[in-house]
């Protein structure tokens, strides 16, 4: 597959921006400025780059508990995500749904969400509305290794394959489900061995390489638009932080977050950048500073933003 | 003790078929908001199997779990859905609103035959209070009398127990007198407990962090309709949450939970007649 140059750099430019939200999201979290539940997608950054890559704003997504990194890479703006992240009015929910069912259906995007396993069926029912009305959009849904035990999850996966629907599914496998570790959660090595249940194709790749994660999504949507049905991709990574912000991480090693910290999708996609020509050092200075004005911008719109009025308390629940 | 993977449905109905053969398990859902995927096994299976199987089967478990808004956790992580499984015959629901209850409230759902569902409010965990030593318990069914009044009894769950608490310590400096009242079970209700405690105040305000629309309060303000009317002096009144998910912004959040100004005001509502 050829990646342009362009898009290169635009996955090197998302992920970093999803990078330095989550790291300012997570400052924020411990100054007590963001409250609830907050789930970091730091070190995950490629698999939701390389996936959306290939998608348009009219192509679908779910998300997950862990979903700001999802919600960037499809089109996100930092602005809005940080104003909904403190709660306040002008944020993409008015400061109803915060981090854990942050969403912009404008964009696609049908939500973070805070149940594990739900977006599966979601995913499937969004690529159903797309074959039924002859779009030739796609469904995509990201689901961690732990969903991948949930009933929900298999569920779809059947009935996506006996109605060839248009939906790829991208199994987000960075070992924990909170504290439980993959080896006492599942008994095959990889999540991808499941697709063969399904009679689906499913593959393992590094989900820390954002081309390769870009390359197989590629391959699985051609095949999902062409009427092929769905593809399971299983991209194994690794978070930097703890499950959510405050998690003191005990079940894991030091060691094990060390070697994966080398592994970092960043550093590794910029070095191959700069080999391959496609980035220079200055270029690489200026997307950074670009992203920390971007970042620190939000946070002031997210600032000045008043919080919602009481009587926005019972509005939006039905549609008249 | 047993980790599990993430998989609801097969943790409750494990829990339900282990019951069923010998076993008394307990089990934990992180949150009460979690039940949904596992619905069927709880209210299909281990509610009714006795039922169904003429008296014969025996489910002895007890499904604990959080419930809750106030700590900006937003919609699927806050809620209070008591009312849910009180709407199931076969189950039983417990809520208790001190340290002390939950130890004596949960060796007693342990020991029971049933399936007991017990919800304990998140917010609740910081609460400090003096438990007895050493085991004992406190029997399913038996509401408790938090605070002695005569002019107003307020029942309430939960933390709104302690929301009901402040508000009648306020209360009593204006002169007026507030019984506070926890079921601790909401299945089997005690009904003995509230309809005597309302036929000594004639007044009666109903408190409690679930959507009041078809809420617990709704069960417990048709109780007394029904069983003591005239011996009411004022309408029933509820003070509980909107008809609307738990919001995520802590400025909408905090409309959301019944609050002591809420309460202090239906007292003196209520009072007026
Ligand atoms: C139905 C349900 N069960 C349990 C939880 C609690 N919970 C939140 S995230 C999580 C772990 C999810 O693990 P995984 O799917 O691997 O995603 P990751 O957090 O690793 O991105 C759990 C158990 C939940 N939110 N929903
Ligand atoms: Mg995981």
């Amino acid at each position: 597959m050829d990646i342009s140059k362009e898009k290169m750099i635009d996955m090197y430019t998302i992920m970093n921006r999803i990078r330095m939200f989550e790291i300012r999201v997570s400052e924020l979290f411990a100054a007590g400025k963001i409250a609830g539940f907050v789930h970091l997608y730091a070190g995950e950054e490629a698999v939701a780059t390389g996936v959306c890559a290939n998608l348009r704003v009219s192509d679908y997504i779910t998300s997950t508990h862990r979903g700001h990194g999802h919600l960037i890479a499809k089109g996100g703006d930092v602005k809005f995500m940080m104003a909904e992240l403190f709660g306040k009015k002008t944020g993409y929910c008015k400061g109803k749904g915060g981090s854990m069912h942050i969403a912009d259906v404008d964009l696609g995007i049908l939500g973070a969400n805070g149940i594990v396993g739900a977006g599966p069926p979601l995913a499937t029912g969004a690529a159903l509305a797309c074959q039924y009305l002859e779009k030739d959009n796609v469904a995509v849904c990201f689901f961690g290794d732990g969903a991948s035990n949930q009933g929900t999850t298999h569920e779809a996966m059947n009935l996506a394959t006996c109605w060839k629907l248009p939906v790829v599914f991208i199994a987000e496998n960075n070992l924990y489900g909170i504290s439980s570790c993959t080896t006492n959660s599942m008994c095959v090595p990889n999540i991808a061995d499941r697709a063969g249940a399904y009679d689906m194709p499913g593959i393992t790749v590094d989900g820390n390489d954002v081309m390769a994660v870009c390359e197989a999504a590629s391959e699985a949507i051609k095949r999902a638009k062409q009427g092929q049905g769905p593809s399971l991709i299983e991209c194994k990574t690794y978070r930097h932080r703890g499950h959510f912000e405050g998690d003191a991480c005990v079940y894991r090693r030091k060691e094990e977050l060390e070697a994966w910290k080398e592994k970092d999708p960043i550093p590794r996609f910029e070095k191959k950048l700069l080999d391959l020509g496609v980035l220079t050092p200055e270029k690489v200075q200026e997307i950074k500073i670009s992203i920390k004005k971007e970042v620190e911008e939000a946070e002031l719109f997210a600032e000045q933003s008043p919080y919602p009025d009481a009587d926005e308390l019972t509005l939006d629940l039905y549609t008249s | 003790m047993r980790d599990t993977p993430i998989t609801e449905s097969a943790i409750i109905g494990t829990a339900v078929g282990a019951a069923s053969c010998g076993l008394r398990p307990v089990i934990e859902l992180m949150f009460v908001d979690f039940i949904g995927v596992s619905m069927d096994q709880l209210y299909n299976q281990a509610a009714k199997m006795k039922y169904m199987f003429g008296g014969k089967a025996k489910i002895p478990m007890v499904l604990r779990t959080t419930c809750g808004a106030g700590i900006g956790a937003a919609a699927q992580h806050s809620q209070c859905l008591e009312a849910w499984f009180m709407h199931v015959p076969g189950l039983k629901v417990v809520m208790p609103s001190t340290p002390a209850d939950a130890k004596g409230l949960l060796i007693s759902a342990i020991r029971d035959d049933n399936p007991v569902v017990f919800l304990e409010h998140k917010i609740l965990y910081a609460l400090e209070g003096e438990v007895p030593a050493g085991e004992y318990t406190i029997p399913l069914g038996k509401a408790d009398i938090k605070r002695e009044g005569k002019d107003v009894t307020i029942v309430a769950t939960a933390q709104a127990v302690h929301t009901a608490l402040s508000a009648a310590e306020k209360l009593a400096r204006d002169g007026i007198s507030v019984e506070v009242l926890d079921p601790r079970t909401l299945s089997p209700l005690d009904e003995d407990a509230i309809l005597e405690s309302v036929r000594k105040t004639h007044r009666l305000v109903i408190v409690h962090e679930a959507v009041k629309f078809a809420g617990p309060g709704a069960e417990i303000a048709a109780l007394v309709a029904e069983k003591a009317f005239d011996r009411l002096d004022a309408p029933i009144l509820r003070i509980a949450a909107p008809f609307t998910p738990v919001p995520f912004s802590s400025a909408l959040e905090k409309e959301y939970i019944p609050s002591e100004e809420k309460v202090i005001r239906a007292i003196k509502k209520v009072m007026e007649s």
